[in-house]
């Protein structure tokens, strides 16, 4: 798989080997407004598709991160602890929320490509 | 009515806008069969003067604590607040204004909160502290729901030297949050051994000091058993002038601290409102529940202060929210903050060892007493007193004789073979003649 | 008096006044820290040092400095006093916030609530010394049950969020009594409910179903229905509701949730509507807080102290909390201990505001039956009036039709202004106003909603709708950068509440 998939919910995630680097797209960053705080989930953790993954805090709201994809969390982005404005600045690169260990790669193929993900932002 | 600014003219006027006959026509959603049509059964309206005749009869009703030599604590302390602490929140301002929503209108509340949270940090020996709960109860009960959700177990260990209402409070939520909770026995010694009931199963221990019995206690090596377990330590005090004398929790390592902060710039009031206090680290701030300000700059880059971390809180998290509050204890902390300002550093020590001395002479008188046995070794300003005889029936006698002499531990633990035993709390307003009529009276009655 | 009311657009350059060097605007003052201002060594509270005596301490004395400055009482009175004037209150102006109910608060209640018979009694001391007290709580517990036809009231919760608790918690008690609760652990909220109701109820473990309200803003009792089911503990309703809306539907509703083995759990934050023009209890409601804050004007005190009292049907009534007055002959007795009772338990440590307790009071005996039923009726008739002025030009989400104490209008109208909900707010503090209530009910669009109550004049009422007309008029006229800009006046700009959440700085730290 090259590039990202994406989600309804506005997270993507993006393969590196097995590994798959887990976010939340530019448009949802900037429907979120500034963003405070990123609870994030310990290393270890076993996650299933569509349970929560994070929590992302702006000062008014605190919105729910869901996991695209099934598996481990080997990483979670530290920078974010102490930066959560990496996230607004750069949510596709350096604002990356959690890497996980698929447990299961053919997920990604339900999920949306970039140009579909495209039209449905277009479409909101 | 005196309260109520619309004239008839007036209202027929806006009825004349609205479009409506009658007033009636407005509440044409409810059920005819619901609306009240005949008077209900409660008087009606009266004058200030009536209201005032009325009223009074209640209060009369009761003896004030000013009318007796008073020795009654357990939770709750006589102090003397100082004149203007009462002017001060009674100023329209600070009386009728709102939650601070809006904080460029909202200044002055927002501000001496920044300076409540710093104090209450400050005395309690902790890094950050909220902007106060609803009293020292139910913010023990928070602090044990914060330690679940930071250490994923939910076990509490309460000690025996915890006030009986503050475990009552932490038993009630637990058991309906299906949480558990171990209760060691009443330990009116201070001997109990917390550290064997720590296992790697528990959250938290919670410990109490000054206890529930009177006695100061080293939390030093408990906060170091929990650490090791992966357990919390929430130190507890019902008596925040204790704190002018003695070694905070913060100081031996608890992780949070709560407590009562009625004693300082607040009355008595028959057990409420009341002010709780509650203070952690900085680590676990986003864990902490309640209101809290925080400092930032304006538009005009000037220093201000905001309610802040809000999205923990139920108007935004809902029902994954830190906590259901919504409200603090906000005059009562304003009362604790403009006390404390005005009792400074200097004053509060002073204070407290004028507190405990009152109860150092009335030990000394005591220990002439026969039949009566003071049971601590070391206490702040409130002991144990052990009786011949039934406590509560000794209490009503003294009472009888003019004094209001303490409580008698049955009332808040009955049925567990402490019938004897009394808790008397000796502040800064007693006199050395009420300490000669409590020891009058007590003789009199035993 | 004003007809017109007149304001003044300055040009930008024009409107900034010369800066001084106290940065003081004449009244309008600056006001340091308590911890910039006061010393270590000072103290405004004079008390002699104890004659010299032998500590028994245990050896735990706090050595370590604390770090808390002191004031003398000139100081002191000077910095509190300055705080106080940044601050809006309803002895100053208008608050329009929609559920909240920021009645006049009677000064009487003050001068009552501080008398020593009520203000310096321990709730500890025997109880054949403060019977006054037992007896003031039975006569608010007896004014509380009139006016809702319940049959038991629980006093001791200190807040109206607390007293959810308490309803839920007596709810989760009887059902257990049942032996059902293992299998009724969903409890049915609206969207529009106040943000203690899901929270409240997933402290007590149990999973929230929302219920849709319809188009018309009101929950349906067919929508009850298809939510209803064997694990349906409770239904939690605010009526009114928060759109300002009476719910149409509730005696069915209620006879639903019955007949389905559910309870009842009323919301009575918007009493202020229909106290003494309706009792609850009549609706067929299991338990409903009361907030005394709201409803009976005891003052909001810049966040609380509150006190929210729960009013209980006669098969939740068994498990109230402790602790509860019990008339015994010519006395009341305290019950405290919830063993050989099936109450659930004690909520707070004491008996509950009985500050609060007395302010109710006060206010009570000097309305009586007659005065809260006229306070309903016109604070329902100021609501319209409202609403009645101003549907012309801003827009409600359910339609223009009579509302109850509170009226709801949305952001439709200022599509396309380029000004949000937030900037018409910050816009009203210039003009000397607190904004309503915004952003809730969370079912409306930039939702505002306005609660005048009944303590205003018609003169009051007029100056704040021409106010409101004439912000409006701006706003459709395209003036969107003055509204970005507001507020301008007041004490503090818009504040950086990014800064203060990604940073916190909760404490003075010194330097």
């Amino acid at each position: 798989m090259t590039g990202a998939r994406y989600t309804k919910d506005h997270e993507y995630v993006r393969m590196d080997g097995d590994i798959g680097v887990i976010g939340v797209t530019d448009y949802a960053q900037s429907q979120l407004g500034d963003i405070v705080f990123v609870d994030l989930p310990p290393v270890g953790k076993n996650i299933a598709k569509g349970q929560e993954l994070a929590v992302i805090e702006s000062v008014k709201a605190a919105s729910e991160v869901y996991a695209p994809v099934s598996g481990e969390v080997v990483e979670v982005n530290g920078a974010i602890e102490t930066a959560a404005a990496i996230v607004n600045e750069d949510s596709m690169n350096k604002g990356w929320l959690v890497k996980l260990r698929l447990s299961d790669p053919s997920e990604t193929a339900g999920l949306m490509d970039e140009a579909a993900y495209e039209a449905f932002v277009k479409g909101l | 009515m005196r309260y109520h600014p619309l004239t008839d003219a007036d209202r027929s006027e806006m009825l004349a806008k609205i479009g409506a006959a009658g007033v009636e026509e407005l509440f044409a959603d409810m059920p005819a069969e619901a609306l009240l049509h005949d008077a209900l059964d409660l008087p009606r309206g009266k004058s200030e003067l009536e209201v005032e005749r009325v009223m009074s009869a209640f209060a009369a009703r009761n003896i004030a604590a000013s009318r007796a030599p008073f020795f009654v604590g357990a939770g709750a302390y006589r102090h003397h607040v100082p004149a203007s602490v009462d002017h001060l929140i009674q100023r329209s301002e600070f009386l009728t204004s709102y939650t601070p929503y809006q904080p460029e209108i909202s200044q002055g509340t927002l501000q001496y909160l920044f300076e409540f949270q710093t104090q209450v940090a400050l005395l309690t020996g902790m890094e950050v502290a909220n902007a106060s709960m609803y009293d020292g109860s139910t913010a023990c009960a928070e602090a044990v729901l914060m330690a679940h959700r930071l250490t994923k177990r939910r076990k509490a260990i309460l000690s025996g030297g915890l006030h009986p209402h503050y475990a009552d409070v932490v038993r009630t939520v637990s058991k309906l949050a299906d949480d558990d909770v171990v209760s060691l026995a009443p330990d009116v010694y201070a001997q109990e051994n917390l550290l064997d009931a720590i296992d790697a199963g528990v959250s938290c221990v919670v410990v109490q000091s000054p206890d529930f019995f009177g006695n100061p206690r080293d939390l030093r090596a408990l906060a170091q058993a929990c650490h090791r377990c992966g357990a919390l330590l929430i130190g507890v005090f019902t008596e925040a002038v204790s704190l002018g004398l003695l070694t905070p929790p913060g100081a031996f390592g608890a992780d949070i601290v709560v407590g009562e902060g009625q004693s300082i710039g607040n009355a008595l009031a028959f057990g409420g409102p009341y002010v709780g206090l509650f203070a952690t680290r900085e680590e676990f701030l986003r864990q902490m529940p309640g209101r809290v300000s925080g400092e930032t700059v304006d538009a005009d880059g000037r220093r201000a202060y905001v309610l802040t971390l809000s999205a923990r809180e139920q108007h935004i998290r809902r029902d994954k929210a830190t906590s259901n509050i919504c409200t603090n204890s906000g005059l009562c902390a304003l009362a604790f903050t403009i006390h404390l300002s005005l009792l400074g550093e200097t004053g509060l020590r002073r204070l407290a060892r004028v507190n405990h001395a009152s109860a150092v002479l009335l030990a000394e008188a005591l220990a002439r007493v026969a039949n009566v046995e003071m049971l601590n070794d070391a206490f702040f300003n409130e002991f144990t007193l052990r009786v011949t005889g039934d406590a509560a029936e000794i209490v009503e006698k003294m009472a009888a004789r003019g004094v209001l002499a303490g409580v008698p531990v049955s009332r808040l633990l009955p049925r567990l073979g402490l019938d004897d035993l009394l808790l008397v709390a000796s502040t800064e307003t007693n006199t050395a003649e009420d300490r000669a009529a409590f020891v009058a009276a007590l003789e009199g009655a035993l | 008096m004003l007809d017109q009311p007149t304001h003044f657009v300055a040009a930008p350059d024009e409107e900034t006044p010369p800066a001084t060097f106290t940065g003081n605007r004449g009244l309008d003052q600056e006001e340091p820290l308590l911890f910039e201002i006061g010393r270590l060594d000072v103290t405004g509270v004079d008390i002699d040092e104890p004659e010299p005596f032998t500590p028994r301490l245990g050896g735990l004395e706090r050595v370590d400095p604390i770090g808390l400055p002191g004031l003398c009482e000139p100081e002191a009175m000077r910095h509190y006093v300055r705080l106080s004037r940044k601050n809006y209150s309803i002895d100053a102006g208008l608050y329009p916030l929609g559920s909240c109910t920021m009645k006049h608060n009677p000064r009487l209640n003050e001068k009552l609530a501080r008398l020593e018979g009520f203000a310096d009694i321990h709730p500890l001391q025997p109880q054949s010394t403060i019977q006054g007290a037992l007896a003031l709580m039975e006569e608010l517990a007896r004014w509380l049950l009139a006016l809702t036809n319940m049959s038991a009231v629980a006093l001791s919760p200190k807040a109206g969020a607390h007293g959810e608790l308490c309803g839920l918690m007596t709810i989760k008690t009887a059902i257990a009594a049942r032996g059902e609760a293992a299998t009724r652990n969903v409890v049915l909220i609206p969207q529009s409910a106040h943000g203690t109701n899901p929270a409240s109820a997933a402290l007590l473990g149990f999973s929230v179903r929302v219920v849709a309200a319809g188009d018309d803003g009101i929950v349906h009792a067919d929508a009850v229905r298809a939510a209803l089911g064997p694990d349906v503990a409770a239904i939690m309703l605010t009526n009114p509701n928060t759109c300002g809306l009476f719910e149409r539907d509730i005696v069915e509703i209620a006879r639903l949730v019955r007949e389905e083995g559910g309870y009842f759990y009323c919301d009575g934050a918007n009493f202020n509507a229909i106290a003494g023009v309706a009792r609850p209890g009549d609706f067929g409601i299991d338990a409903m807080h009361i907030n005394l804050h709201k409803t009976f004007s005891t003052p909001h005190g810049g966040g609380g102290p509150g006190s929210g009292p729960v009013v209980l049907s006669e098969r939740l009534a068994p498990y109230a909390p402790v602790p509860f007055v019990l008339r015994e002959g010519a006395g009341i007795r305290l019950v405290e201990h919830a063993e050989g009772t099936e109450s659930f338990g004690r909520m707070t440590a004491f008996h509950g505001q009985m500050g609060m307790f007395t302010r109710a009071m006060a206010y009570m005996f000097s309305h009586g039956a007659d005065g809260l039923r006229q306070a309903s009726r016109d604070a329902v008739l100021s609501a319209n009036y409202i609403r009645a002025s101003l549907r012309d030009v801003m827009t409600q989400p359910f339609g223009d039709r009579p509302c109850m104490h509170e009226v709801l209008f949305d952001d439709a109208w200022l599509r396309g202004t380029g000004i949000t909900t937030l900037d018409f707010a910050k816009a009203m503090i210039d003009e000397g106003y607190h904004p309503m209530t915004i952003y809730f009910p969370l079912v409306a669009h930039g939702a505002m909603l306005i609660e005048p109550t009944e303590s205003e004049s018609k003169a009051s009422l007029d100056l704040f709708i021409a106010t409101l007309r004439d912000l409006g008029e701006r706003a459709l006229r395209g003036e969107a950068e003055a509204f970005h800009q507001a507020p301008r006046h007041a004490p503090r700009r818009r504040l950086d509440e990014t800064l203060a959440a990604r940073k916190p700085v909760l404490r003075w730290r010194g330097g």
